[in-house]
């Protein structure tokens, strides 16, 4: 490959902020460049002449310095070359003051670094995998099957498997349903047998019940799926899964105080359900007509000593079935106690509806409990719009539960396999001590597995919080930290019957987008497209597991050895493992520790120190770097003495580069990536905490140097943060320069 | 190798999100914006419940997916005046224009601040002014300047600012046609008018304001660089009411329950602790309704000792004289009667009325009594989603998004083989 050719913009201020040519002239010194050439407005037809011809010429490397990456991508990519943007309008331009000598020499310097990634990078060649065109979908209920027929009629096999021994779910045991279309008003009869239809009819749909996954392996595009279908081992191949395995009511058997198996006339929801066919409803104690029903909403929901949160769906399923009682049997009154009626969206309509019928009751309170007479119940009220302290009798009382997510903790579940091992194989003292807790602990996660991924990090989706496997609920509903495997439907959140079938196609449209996507060798979400894919220098492997523990995505399973083993598919090039390596092992063909420490040493340190420090900064590209640039487009200033290494995350930093760094002479690193915690927003989810675990490795490298802890800072910021991130910095360059300079500048 | 072309009309959360999974499921995708810039309501909020995180950290992930995507064709400034042609082939006519900025236009900056005249600012409810030439906000795309037409007097002073000639202020639009296998209605939902709200004083008084006035009044890029303050006289505050179902849940109004505004307001309630640690928040709802996990979000801020509830709707809001306060009459279910409060800011937590277009609509699309999209025309390839077609959340919105782009994958799939 020829060496890069280096391109300088002059437009949007960049000639008035730089000297251009004396630019041009160091650059074209360097013996890594393919010449170097000025172009007053880089993006208009001159400079597309310009590049068009450069690539003629044999250039497969381009260093664009001009505005940022986040600009003009489509113009500034180039089929067949690696180009490296440096955003020199951004970082000196708008953000420096013109024609001074700190403002050229961090534009020297910010060019030479993207020469210097530009002379190592190679042009990425798609990986070739053959992927199997067709949908795994893990659960039969109404969310599953929308997957499965959503995908199917958009052209795709489809694999629907189901635990047990029908089709949709608790949907089986209901005859009505709350209004599904508009007017929103109506009772609707149960479309469940039209589902089963079209499902059972549609070609490329396979059921497979009642069965259990046995175990999958390998990767998105190429999943090896062993079912157990009625007793029967079965092999199928998947491109990607969609898991929609639904709910499970919350255990009555924990609302005593309400009753529950205190008397077989309080029910639940689901009970009710079953008993809504035809007539009028009977109690099941005695058999004699109910005709005073109370509806207890939030049984065991909104409450921290049961379920936390709200499942949504209670308010309308209760009124439903109230309705239902009341078409059955007129002379049947209801009464509906609730904390707040939460009836979401249009569903208005139909609560409107119900407070039309004259034999419903709404009252607003607590129930306190539910007292078991001979003569029937009578439910406690508190604080109630019927007063204070007031007692009310009922026939059958039913306690609208609410919804726990059926889904595995694939973290817990290997913890508690690693705690076992660690005690079978006979270890003793403090580790054991430990492993014991945890099994005790995780105990519950005992035999909860569904899918039987077999990945080194766990057999099923790691959860987020609560149980629930999701990873970015606002913006990216449907990925989970498991590439290829999507949720939908309860199991990824309370939703009701709608919301689910919808869910159910959106998961699916993320499943074929995944596939499809493999099929060309890409990357799917959040580094979408991306044709690079980690190679690992085994050779060189301390089998020390760190890469293996760190990615995000379980890309990585081990060997026998512990040596990596990489599934290219999982992978979503974050770079985690990069950063995670001590050996350096790990390479992008356009991003590898070799390539950032080439970067390092191409930034000029000054021999001395004249109050005019260099600090190295890693900033997230996703958040923290256009951060910056916003910054920059409102003219913001900030040090001139910052040196930027975008970085795909705070997790793929190397601490071999703060290392390199500091023994090269700069004064100080600053690391800004994305907050961490429960509210995560790394998009890699704990890119941030990673980087704070490897602090320690850093705190001990300084100590080695003989360095003050405080030259190494690590900052958490929003894409929000546009007036802090430049304060920041400067509050960094002015510690750093109290600090004085690095003693290891001479050597 | 395309499996077909769809039409996806708005540039909210809901359309960017529908293009970007188009694109990325291997459609090719026209995505027409009515506005300047992408993002539609979110990128003017200061945060999302319940993670209080800030909506440019997602947009910026789908911009950059939308700005890379080969199937992407981007308009801004642009109207779908007529769908015509049928199912199969549908033909919407374009109309572009109003931005008075041409393509050429690098984003450079240049024109900062050369518009001599100004105007009342529409993406900061008319809380600030903002000059004719109206920069982009932080972050937003196209990063390139917009003309508002309805304060530029085309003085032409902006002219010689532009090296590069891009701008063309009062340039009369253009127009063109595409032909798309299916359409995909993202056009969202605007405010209702709060001053038609009777008893509730909007527009009365500066310190009555609308929860959409409060994400510009928390915002680091709204007219008080993000510190909340009384819009009268920028004096700090001790308590505040929320107002729900301001106009929702009412036959007068919006029939429906808004869906998010009980979270907004949780969440508002946040943004007024962080500043204020002391001050009074009382939230007057009917419900309060935060559904699914939106509950933890709710039960962590009632642990607040100057949080508190008022079950009831309210009745009045006007100036106390006495006091010089706002003050607040409600009912009080629990306790059967009317009370009344006083307060120094009083934010109406309006609803979501779903954005009108020009009826009738194409190819047998219908509405529900609210004026919400009915979802789907599946054989004619036309389709809602998000709050076109039901008032809904962001996460709502993105979800259903996704779905919807799986239904049109379907039809042009139907197309592809009749």
């Amino acid at each position: 490959m020829d060496k890069p050719a280096v391109f300088l913009c002059g437009g949007c201020g960049l000639g008035d902020a730089l000297d251009l040519e004396a630019l041009r002239k160091r650059i074209a010194r360097d013996k890594g460049a393919g010449g170097c050439s000025i172009v007053p407005c880089l993006c208009g037809e001159l400079g597309r002449a310009a590049i068009t011809a450069a690539v003629a010429a044999n250039s497969r490397g381009l260093v664009f310095g001009a505005c940022s990456a986040r600009e003009l991508a489509g113009a500034f990519a180039v089929e067949g070359c690696h180009v490296e943007r440096v955003a020199l309008r951004e970082l000196c331009a708008w953000s420096q003051p013109p024609r001074t000598e700190d403002t050229q020499l961090l534009a020297e310097d910010l060019l030479a670094m993207g020469l210097a990634r530009a002379q190592k990078a190679t042009v990425p060649v798609p990986i070739a995998v053959e992927v199997a065109r067709s949908v795994l979908v893990v659960g039969g209920g109404p969310a599953g099957m929308a997957a499965a027929l959503g995908a199917a009629r958009a052209g795709y096999e489809v694999d629907l498997v189901e635990v047990r021994d029908g089709l949709g779910g608790y949907l089986a045991d209901f005859s009505v349903l709350t209004p599904q279309a508009a007017p929103f008003r109506d009772l609707e009869p149960c479309d469940l047998p039209e589902w089963i239809t079209a499902v059972r009819s549609e070609p490329r749909i396979r059921v497979h019940l009642p069965a259990r996954i046995q175990r999958i392996a390998g990767e998105p595009g190429a999943f090896e799926v062993d079912l157990e279908v009625a007793g029967t081992p079965q092999r199928l191949r998947a491109g990607a899964i969609v898991q929609a395995t639904g709910w499970r009511p919350y255990h009555s058997s924990r609302l005593e105080h309400l009753g529950a198996g205190r008397s077989p006339d309080v029910l639940t929801g689901l009970d009710l359900e079953r008993m809504l066919g035809t007539g009028p409803l009977r109690r099941p104690s005695d058999g004699r007509f109910a005709r005073r029903v109370a509806f207890v909403l939030c049984a065991g929901s909104r409450d921290p000593a049961h379920l936390p949160w709200c499942s949504g769906v209670c308010c309308a399923a209760s009124l439903k079935q109230a309705l239902r009682i009341r078409e059955l049997d007129p002379e049947a009154s209801c009464y509906v106690l609730y904390r707040d009626l939460r009836t979401p969206g249009v569903l208005e309509e139909f609560y409107r509806r119900a407070q039309e019928d004259p034999g419903l009751f709404f009252a607003r309170g607590e129930v306190a409990g539910v007292e078991v007479a001979p003569t029937g119940l009578r439910l406690a009220l508190q604080a109630s719009t019927l007063g204070d302290e007031v007692a009310l009798e009922a026939d059958l009382v039913v306690l609208a539960t609410g919804m726990v997510p059926v889904a595995a903790d694939g973290e817990a579940i290997r913890r508690l396999r690693d705690a076992r091992a660690l005690i079978a194989r006979g270890e003793q003292g403090p580790q054991r001590e430990a492993a014991e807790r945890t099994v005790t602990d995780l105990a519950g996660h005992e035999g909860s597995e569904i899918l039987n991924l077999a990945y080194r990090q766990g057999p099923d989706l790691p959860v987020l919080e609560h149980g629930f496997p999701d990873s970015h609920f606002i913006c990216f509903p449907y990925e989970t930290r498991r590439t290829g495997i999507y949720v939908a439907g309860c199991a990824r959140s309370p939703c009701g019957l709608d919301e689910a079938r919808r869910d159910g196609e959106g998961a699916a449209l993320k499943a074929i987008q995944c596939l499809e996507l493999c099929a060309r060798g890409l990357a799917v979400h959040p580094r979408w497209e991306d044709p690079t894919v980690p190679e690992f220098h085994l050779p060189r492997c301390t089998q020390c597991k760190r890469c293996t523990e760190e990615c995000p995505y379980g890309a990585l399973d081990e060997d026998a050895k512990g040596t990596p083993q990489p599934h290219p598919t999982r992978c979503r090039r974050c770079g985690t493992c990069l950063g995670a390596c001590p050996e350096r092992i790990v390479s992008f063909p356009d991003h590898s520790v070799t390539m950032v420490s080439a970067m390092i040493k191409a930034v000029g340190i000054p021999d001395e120190f004249e109050d005019k420090p260099r600090i190295l900064a890693f900033l997230c590209e996703n958040d923290a770097l256009p951060a910056l640039e916003a910054a920059a487009r409102r003219r913001v200033r900030w040090s001139p003495y910052v040196r930027i290494v975008p970085v795909r995350c705070l997790g793929s930093v190397n601490v071999v580069w703060i290392a390199d760094a500091l023994a090269r002479g700069f004064d100080g690193v600053l690391l800004v990536g994305c907050p961490s915690g429960t509210d995560t927003q790394c998009h890699n989810v704990r890119g941030s905490e990673l980087m704070a675990t490897r602090g320690e490795n850093v705190r001990q490298k300084l100590q080695q140097l003989a360095l003050e802890q405080e030259r190494v800072r690590l900052a958490e910021l929003t894409i929000a943060d546009q007036e802090r991130l430049p304060a920041l910095i400067d509050a960094f360059a002015a510690e750093i320069q109290a600090l004085g300079p690095n003693p290891f500048k001479d050597a | 190798m395309s499996v077909g072309t769809v039409l996806v009309i708005g540039g909210g959360i809901s359309g960017i999100t529908a293009a970007v999974e188009a694109a990325e499921a291997g459609l090719e995708v026209v995505l027409v914006e009515r506005g300047p810039w992408l993002g539609g309501h979110v990128a003017r909020y200061h945060r999302y419940f319940p993670k209080l995180c800030p909506p440019r950290c997602g947009l910026e992930i789908d911009l950059r997916r939308l700005r890379q995507a080969r199937g992407i064709r981007c308009h801004t400034s642009t109207e779908v005046r007529r769908l015509s042609g049928g199912p199969g082939a549908w033909r919407a006519h374009l109309e572009h224009g109003g931005r008075g900025v041409t393509e050429s236009c690098t984003g450079c900056g240049a024109c900062a601040g050369v518009c001599p005249v100004s105007g009342p600012d529409e993406r900061e409810f008319a809380l600030a002014r903002a000059p004719a030439l109206r920069m982009p906000p932080p972050l937003a795309w196209p990063a390139q300047p917009a003309v508002d037409e309805a304060s530029c007097t085309g003085c032409g002073a902006c002219l010689a600012a532009c090296q590069l000639g891009a701008l063309a202020p009062k340039a009369p639009p253009t127009t063109s046609e595409i032909v798309v296998q299916a359409v995909i209605f993202a056009t969202g939902w605007e405010p209702p008018e709060a001053s038609r709200f009777e008893g509730l004083g909007f527009g009365t008084h500066p310190d009555i304001v609308t929860n959409l006035m409060l994400e510009r009044l928390c915002a680091a890029d709204g007219p008080t660089a993000g510190r909340l303050v009384r819009p009268s006289d920028g004096g700090s505050i001790r308590s505040v009411a929320f107002v729900q179902c301001a106009g929702s849940r009412d036959e007068q109004h919006l029939r429906h329950c808004s869906a998010v505004c009980c979270m907004a307001t949780l969440k508002q309630a946040r943004y007024l602790r962080e500043q204020y640690p002391e001050a009074e928040i009382h939230v007057f709802a009917i419900d309060l309704r935060a559904p699914g996990r939106g509950e933890l979000f709710l039960a962590e801020i009632e642990r607040d000792a100057k949080f508190f509830v008022h079950k009831g709707k309210v009745a009045r809001v006007e100036p106390d004289p006495a006091s010089g306060l706002l003050a607040v009459e409600a009912e009080d279910v629990l306790a059967g009667q009317r009370r009344r409060r006083e307060v120094d800011l009083v934010v109406l937590a309006t609803g979501m009325a779903p954005t009108s277009g020009a009826d009738p609509l194409p190819g047998g699309l219908k509405r529900d009594a609210s004026g919400f999209l009915l979802p789907s025309q599946a054989e004619a390839g036309l389709f809602a989603c998000g709050c076109a077609a039901r008032p809904s959340d962001v996460a709502g919105c993105t979800r259903d998004a996704a779905g919807v782009v799986l239904r049109a994958l379907q039809a042009c799939a139907q197309v592809r083989h009749g």
